[in-house]
């Protein structure tokens, strides 16, 4: 019995299977019904996991390590499943988020419920192959099924905008998954190994490296069109505007988990198989994120006036954080980016729900039309100030490790993009605290007196609260106790990407 | 030649290798006779049968898949039964069925004759099947011509409407133009290699295995070079490639949908099939890859640039699809390519063809539900709303357009990989570039068709000079669900599992 229990495939099969029974025209009280199973197994799989995964006995790096063939065993591809260190608190992480933006989207009363409850399960399920995925092509192949719903939903449930930024989104995307692909592809038949198994191509890359031109391309093809999924300056653009247009829990899961695909390939993927090609491009993608995503794009984040659109690009920012990790490539500085991505995907995604239940209470995304909101909603807005001290960064959260992690780590790669970088953290606490101050505290605008004058905001209810809840526990639980992870992680990182690099010349 | 010459050759006339393309005239000649026999109002039966016969030559093919004649020649090296024949055999008369599946659709709405449509159907089936067996280029020849005519009568075959004939017109005119430069090139190849003063010289020029033989044994004689121009130019034609594509928009939107179809998907296929057979490994002009592979590039990259880039534009969906169908002929010239050097591009190219098909005619099944009375006037405006009042057509047109863009996980993606992975290993980089950026633009204009039929709802014109109204949308019948719905799973299970596909089609 045990030997056919896989988790990791559960809680990826049980979301699709979920989204296929709404799909056959399952009646709308019990789709809604098994929507929360939908949700629920990958979150009771995730935690499982995570639970057990310090008692498994891991087979070169990877726990839960299971193999399923295609029929394609010829061209090395086969539907392997595991988790490294890497990808354990990612798969715990979309599992948290997954749930939370599911129960958010379970009671929105959002139109075509059921349909759009299918695309969110069909992302679900991509989300849990993605970061369980050992086989480089499965990992890709999970990250389209996931990214094909978020442009879906875009179109039709979106906001204001929402068929330019549908349109946008999916050109975009598509062109960094293109590339990305290609770089795949391209690693796959340069290798020789004729495997898309990540662990092979691993085993085969350590005894025969690439060429060192080989590998500054290759790395330089992925770094691209990864860039363009992760939002690098000045690839980002599409990132605010489809984030502003997106129903919640497709942001929640898109600016949650989704985006970090890129990084999670870069960091599973690029560093450990293109040890040069990382030396060669690390100052280039580290001055591109600290002057680009850090700097510039945060002070474009201070001159929003529209919520929504503000963390979409606070979340732009952030990203800017792995990317200096990454550039940095040490052992601390990748840890780091684990961390931080964890803690942004709970963070961020906890924002996006609060951003609409604000929305739910004033009609408005604009800041300069709110005020006053703490008196009627009083969780709501602790709730809120919460979300922003995480996402800033106060100690207590689990976002304050990631990027302490990161600082440390690039103070020994440059002094001087290490300043720049932590200042950026006074730009995040700037407009994160203003936003909050805006929606929340000081007199209420004509408009808010207007809009309480058709119905009086009312506190968050109990079916809002528990996804944000949820999330703001995980990022408590976390922030107080890092070792629940990062014993997970250490091991799994490369000693020193660029020592190797070195030691390779 | 004596007589025991002859009977020796007549023993090699197995003519059980080419059962199913004899069935299928058969059968197309028993529709004639049917016509003729049966009362007036048992007419209604006579395309029911062709689809039955079909069915049963697919149901024979897969009964007698290695039969005793497959691995080697028949009729005197005219045939070469092998393991891609099978394959495109089976491609044709799928492809046939299907039709006759949209012929249901769109004929009765046109009060156009049914059985000489199908009779038509079935014989240029069975040509194509012909076709993708031939060893010889006389074979070769009269195949292409029974086919390209048949397709002639066919385009035109809406003789009441002008975009109809027109689209015949420009198709026989364009059509007469290949054959020509097709069997100038064959006459060329066939003089020279006749020519005594050369080595390894042949009077049998036209086999395919000679031939090869006598441009191994000369690698760069310019008569060859051009006969071997010429016979691509000629082909290149019929697979709607750069520069040859012109006819396509013109001719896709006039011909009846259900022509379209098959020309998009069967016609090319059945050029694709050629070019295997002439361009692949051991094919037969293997000897001069150094020029097949230059011009064969030139072409991909222009086809894949101009099929997206011209697609972006278009409004009317019969054109969007016809050049759409341009860049994926481009995408297939990859594999073409890359099959001079892989061993797997074979299987990719093949593998690609079966998952168009299955995209190809999911999408074309919506078209012809959606268009009305004037079958060339399909705009992307009739489709707004469509999801909304018919689910299932949506779900399909998302899928096969989806898959047609190569979307994770569906049978396109797949097809789209393999080609790119033999591509790579073949080394073809500049081409991959270009192929790439064809699938980013290809994405805008899919996704316009599929924001069209999901994101936008259908507002009734109204008021002084507004625009025509919609057109009255077919009702979809429990057969047509069906195997619209079988189609689009097949895109979805392909995709998630392509291992027995790839099996079969020997993607090692």
């Amino acid at each position: 019995m045990a030997a056919l229990f896989d988790p990791l495939l559960i809680a990826i099969v049980a979301p699709l299977a979920v989204a296929l029974a709404i799909g056959c025209g399952l009646p709308k009280r019990w789709s809604v019904r098994l929507a929360y199973v939908g949700f629920g197994i990958p979150l009771l799989m995730a935690l499982h996991v995570w639970w057990h995964y310090s008692a498994q006995t891991p087979v070169s790096g990877y726990a839960f390590l299971r193999q399923y063939s295609t029929g394609l065993d010829g061209l090395g591809v086969s539907l392997k499943l595991g988790l490294n260190g890497v990808a354990l608190p990612l798969f715990v992480m979309a599992g948290i988020v997954g749930f939370a933006a599911g129960l958010y989207a379970i009671q929105s009363q959002a139109e075509r419920l059921k349909i759009y409850l299918m695309l969110l399960l069909v992302m679900q399920g991509g989300l849990m192959g993605v970061f369980a995925s050992v086989d480089i092509l499965f990992l890709y192949f999970f990250h389209e099924l996931a990214l094909i719903p978020t442009f879906i939903m875009v179109g039709v449930w979106g906001g204001r905008d929402r068929g330019y930024a549908a349109m946008k989104m999916t050109i975009y995307l598509t062109l960094g998954a293109m590339i990305s692909l290609l770089g795949l592809i391209a690693l796959y038949a340069r290798s020789g190994a004729n495997t898309f198994d990540l662990i092979a191509l691993r085993e085969h890359l350590a005894r025969f490296p690439l060429a060192e031109a080989v590998q500054r391309d290759l790395f330089g093809l992925l770094a691209l069109g990864l860039g363009v999924l992760v939002s690098l300056w000045p690839l980002h653009t599409w990132a605010p505007l489809g984030y502003g247009a997106a129903p919640s829990s497709n942001a929640m899961l898109h600016a949650g988990v989704l985006k970090k695909f890129g990084l999670y390939t870069l960091i599973q993927v690029a560093l450990p198989l293109l040890p040069a090609g990382h030396a060669h491009w690390a100052s280039a993608l580290a001055w591109l994120a600290v002057i680009g995503n850090v700097l510039i794009v945060g002070f474009v984040t201070i001159a929003q006036r529209d919520l929504k659109q503000m963390i979409g690009y606070s979340s732009v920012m952030h990203m800017g954080y792995a990317f200096l990790g990454i550039a940095a490539g040490s052992a601390v500085g990748v840890g780091g980016v684990i961390l931080m991505m964890v803690a942004h995907g709970l963070s961020v995604a906890l924002l996006f729900q609060l951003a609409t239940c604000i929305h739910h209470r004033t009609q408005t995304f604009a800041l300069d039309e709110m005020g006053g909101l703490a008196r009627p909603a009083p969780v709501l807005a602790a709730l809120f100030v919460a979300a922003t001290f995480a996402s800033i960064g106060l100690p207590g959260f689990a976002n304050f490790w990631g990027e302490l992690a990161i600082f440390v780590a690039l103070w020994k790669y440059s002094p001087l993009i290490t300043a720049l970088a932590v200042s950026g953290v006074v730009i995040s606490a700037v407009y994160g605290l203003r936003a909050a101050s805006r929606v929340f505290f000081g007199p209420a605008t004509e408009r808010m007196n207007e809009v309480a004058s058709r119905q009086a905001p009312s506190d968050l209810r109990w079916s809002e609260r528990v996804p944000a809840l949820v999330l703001l526990a995980a990022l408590l639980f976390i922030g107080f106790w890092p070792r629940s992870l990062s014993p997970a992680i250490n091991p799994a990182l490369p000693a020193s990407p660029v020592a190797a690099a070195s030691a390779s010349r | 030649m004596t007589l025991e010459a002859l009977r020796l050759a007549a023993a090699d006339n197995l003519w059980g290798a080419i059962m199913p393309e004899l069935m299928l005239g058969c059968i197309a000649l028993l529709l004639l006779g049917l016509e003729i026999v049966l009362p007036r109002r048992l007419h209604g039966v006579i395309p029911d049968v062709a689809a039955a016969g079909l069915l049963g030559t697919l149901l024979g093919l897969a009964l007698n898949w290695s039969s005793v004649a497959v691995g080697r020649e028949t009729f005197n090296g005219l045939l070469f039964h092998g393991t891609s024949g099978q394959l495109m055999r089976v491609f044709f008369v799928l492809s046939a069925l299907f039709v006759c599946l949209l012929a249901r659709v769109t004929l009765p709405r046109h009060t156009a004759p049914r059985v000489e449509f199908h009779h038509i159907l079935l014989v240029v089936t069975a040509a194509m099947m012909l076709l993708a067996q031939s060893n010889h280029f006389v074979m070769l020849f009269v195949a292409l011509e029974a086919a390209t005519i048949g397709l002639y009568l066919l385009v035109g075959y809406f003789r009441g409407s002008t975009a109809s004939l027109e689209a015949g017109l420009k198709f026989v005119v364009m059509g007469a133009l290949s054959s020509g430069l097709l069997l100038f090139g064959i006459v060329l190849l066939y003089g020279v290699a006749g020519n005594p003063a050369l080595p390894g010289h042949t009077t049998q020029a036209l086999h395919f295995a000679e031939l090869s033989r006598f441009l191994a044994a000369n690698p760069d004689n310019f008569v060859a070079s051009l006969g071997v121009v010429l016979v691509l130019a000629g082909v290149a034609f019929k697979i709607g490639a750069f520069p040859f594509q012109i006819w396509v928009p013109d001719v896709y939107q006039g011909a009846p949908t259900p022509v379209t179809a098959f020309l998009a998907v069967a016609s090319k296929g059945a050029g694709f099939a050629v070019l295997m057979a002439l361009c692949g490994q051991g094919g037969a002009f293997a000897a001069y890859g150094w020029l097949t592979t230059p011009v064969l590039t030139a072409i991909a990259a222009a086809t894949l640039l101009f099929g997206n880039i011209a697609a972006l534009t278009q409004h009317n969906v019969k054109r969007l699809i016809g050049l759409s169908g341009v860049s994926h002929a481009g995408f297939l010239l990859l594999g073409v390519i890359a099959s001079a050097q892989t061993p797997m591009a074979a299987g990719a190219v093949y593998f690609y063809l079966f998952a168009y098909l299955a995209a190809s005619f999911a999408v074309f099944g919506v078209m012809a539900h959606v268009a009305g009375q004037d079958d060339s006037e399909q705009e992307l405006d009739h489709y707004h709303g469509l999801a909304k009042e018919n689910p299932l057509l949506g779900a399909v047109l998302a899928i096969g357009l989806g898959s047609l863009a190569g979307i994770p996980p569906l049978a396109g993606f797949m097809g789209k990989l393999f080609i790119l992975v033999s591509a790579f290993q073949a080394g073809a980089r500049a081409l991959l570039a270009v192929a790439a950026l064809g699938v980013v633009i290809s994405i805008y204009y899919y996704f316009g068709w599929i924001k069209a039929a999901f994101f936008e709802t259908w507002t009734p014109p109204s008021g002084e000079g507004a625009g025509p109204a919609r057109p009255e949308r077919s009702p979809v019948t429990p057969v047509a669900a069906f195997v619209l719905g079988a189609l689009a799973l097949a895109s979805i299970a392909i995709g998630f599992y392509p291992g027995p596909l790839g099996e079969l089609l020997t993607l090692r």
